[in-house]
């Protein structure tokens, strides 16, 4: 196992979450250490926890720091190598024989070799960032070949040979748990779970991510989705939701609205389903000037 | 690598740490060992804070089990006594209780003492092995991998006839014909089993069709490829994993341990609504065929029931009723839930026997 204590300038769980900061990410400690470690070790990291609590985003923040690019992969059901590693492009190599005629031509060339994220990672492992999101919604199959990639960090094409990466690219996965990941898959990550942030931390996330946004009407939303939170909602709002409400209302109350009734006019960007907006239709009022006063 | 090291003394515990995990159910393995003694060199450590991260980052507990992780944290590096019940060194037991999903749902009303203990000797006191029901079980697992609902999936096979040209075939036929392709090769869209939800209703009403239910669960489980299956009675738990076992008292023995509300009251409503809440669960459900075996009968206001099923409906691909009483072909729901469920799934059928159980659920695929 190749240690890497200090990588790009940091030699630390602090140093990380200093840069994550710059970067405009909020990360905990805890977050902060998985991922250090996750780069210390050359162990692919991976973040599950609720969709909208900021696993993309914390990717995004990691590859900004690192000063390199992300290349993402969103898995569904059904993705397979030709999605995510390569794909030969075959219209190019059947013209090619037909326009090479009696002369001799290399149809397997990497002129006609389509690179799709996990090759193209592999190719410049020290430039780019692999995000591999939502891995939970590939099926089985495709975890399986993927306990393959992240051991080696090869790809074998059958026609040309195995590429494969020169130093240990950095991995992240991210699952939104809507199924369990197979053990063999965990145990090659090192792993964090996102929860909810608390509310002081949020309320400095809002006002990071939402310029417009003052302090005060931070403090508000994160008092106001922590209350929702609490009801039994089919979707419960993330703090995406949280920055989104905090601006949509703040847009709101500049052009005339009155504050409680900014927050009620600009629910629809944080709570998304109509059962929900019903289950708390008589409610929502008293909810919503409670968090505000 | 494989020489012999000499560990120091403040290591230990880094390293039996693991075996610890492992005694205690947790997947820890030999290099997640290595990688944990390593990681906490990384750290200094400072703080004993970042021993416990590392541990978490590490070997990478699940939320619903974080409970069990830190108590055996506690034990191991603080000397602190395991104040809970921590599950026994059971290597061989290839399921764990999901104490997560069993506390998801709180009573709202008082379960009766000792039900637990009841459930188990009724469990084992009914008998249910009439030839008839192991033979509609054995009907079952013969034909359902090919009467199962399916769905087409995202990848391609070739075909005879398809839609789609296949292109690297045809490059390959070309290649063998000099750049000559007489006939263009083609594919079209595989078709994937469609997931299984399976929600057990065992409250009181439902008593006599608790085990006809779990076996039936039990049978589907072994020829589904993607099934979740649920029991809801006065809470809400999880029991796919014990049923995973393929020796079946196994799996029953182990089904009825997780499950502590044993023909209780009934709140269906309330449970399904804990079902909808919790998005993990609430995924299971998308676009899957939902199977719910249950009388419907509601103690109280049949509208949480009602709106509950309203949601089901709209995330499942469909939803197959079974109930008891269904069991007379001119049946029509008499209750006032029950008359707006009807509206709702896809078909209710007859849960009231296990052959009957068996026919509905291999024809639910047939188109309606």
């Amino acid at each position: 196992m190749a240690v890497t204590p200090v990588i790009s300038g940091i030699a630390g769980p602090a140093d990380l979450a200093e840069a994550l900061r710059d970067a405009q990410y909020l990360a905990g400690e805890d977050l902060s250490t998985a991922a250090y470690l996750a780069l210390a070790l050359g162990k692919p990291l991976l973040l599950e926890g609720a969709p909208g609590v900021g696993k993309t985003e914390g990717a995004k923040a990691i590859a900004s720091i690192l000063g390199r690019q992300l290349v993402r992969l969103q898995c569904y059901e059904g993705i397979d190598a030709s999605a995510a590693l390569y794909e030969w492009n075959y219209p190019r190599q059947m013209l090619a024989i037909r326009q090479a005629g009696n002369e001799y031509v290399n149809i397997y060339a990497d002129d006609f070799l389509v690179a799709r994220p996990m090759l193209e990672a592999l190719r410049h492992p020290s430039d780019t960032v692999l995000l591999i999101d939502e891995i939970d919604r590939a099926d089985h199959e495709f975890e399986a070949f993927l306990l393959e990639f992240l051991s080696d960090f090869s790809i074998s094409i059958p026609e040309t040979g195995t590429v494969r990466a020169e130093v240990q690219p950095v991995v992240i996965l991210t699952s939104n748990r809507t199924r369990e990941l197979h053990e063999a898959l965990r145990r090659r990550c090192v792993y964090h779970y996102i929860g909810y942030p608390d509310a002081a931390r949020e309320a400095t996330i809002v006002m990071m991510r939402a310029s417009t946004v003052t302090r005060e009407t931070a403090a508000k939303v994160v008092r106001a989705v922590s209350a929702l939170r609490e009801e039994p909602l089919a979707k419960a709002p993330g703090v995406a939701e949280t920055v989104e409400w905090a601006e949509a209302a703040t847009l709101l109350n500049t052009q005339g609205s009155t504050w409680p009734l900014a927050f009620r006019r600009a629910i629809g960007v944080s709570l998304k389903a109509q059962a929900d907006v019903t289950v708390l239709a008589d409610r929502l009022d008293a909810l919503i000037d409670d968090a505000v006063a | 690598m494989s020489r012999p090291v000499a560990v120091p003394r403040a290591a230990m515990p880094l390293l039996t740490f693991a075996p610890l995990l492992r005694a205690n159910g947790f997947p820890a393995s030999p290099d997640q060992s290595q990688s944990f003694v390593t990681a906490v060199g990384l750290l200094g450590p400072r703080r004993m804070d970042d021993l416990y991260r590392a541990a978490c980052a590490i070997f990478g507990p699940a939320p619903d089990r974080i409970d069990a992780f830190d108590a055996l944290y506690r034990a191991h590096f603080l000397g602190q006594s395991l104040s809970a019940p921590a599950p026994g060194p059971e290597e061989e037991q290839a399921f764990e209780p999901e104490d997560g999903a069993a506390e998801l749902f709180d009573p709202t009303e008082e379960n009766t003492s000792g039900a637990e203990a009841t459930a188990v000797e009724s469990l084992s006191g009914r008998s249910f092995s009439a030839q008839e029901e192991v033979e509609a079980l054995r009907r079952f697992r013969r034909m359902a991998q090919g009467r199962l609902p399916r769905r087409t999936s995202r990848r391609l096979r070739t075909a005879r006839q398809g839609t789609r040209p296949h292109l690297r075939r045809a490059l390959k036929d070309a290649v063998k014909r000099d750049g000559e392709l007489l006939t263009l090769p083609v594919q079209k869209r595989r078709t994937a089993q469609r997931r299984l939800l399976v929600l057990i209703d065992i409250s009181g009403s439902m008593k006599t069709e608790t085990d006809r239910s779990l076996r039936f669960a039990h049978a589907l489980m072994g020829v589904a490829d993607r099934c979740e299956v649920f029991t809801l009675g006065t809470r809400l738990t999880r029991i796919t994993r014990p049923l995973k076992l393929k020796h079946r008292t196994a799996a029953m023995e182990g089904a009825s341990a997780v499950v502590s509300d044993w023909d209780g009251g009934t709140r269906l409503g309330d449970a399904l609504a804990a079902f909808l809440s919790v998005p993990r669960y609430a995924g299971f459900a998308r676009s899957a065929c939902v199977i719910v075996l249950s009388d419907g009968l509601e103690r109280g206001e049949p509208a949480p029931l009602v709106s509950a099923v309203d949601r089901l409906s709209r995330l499942a691909w469909r939803i197959l009723w079974l109930s008891p009483l269904a069991a007379d072909p001119s049946y029509r729901p008499q209750t006032e839930a029950m008359r707006h469920i009807a509206q709702m799934v896809g078909r209710i059928g007859s849960g009231a026997s296990l052959p009957a159980v068996v026919d509905e659920v291999l024809n639910v695929a047939r188109p309606v």
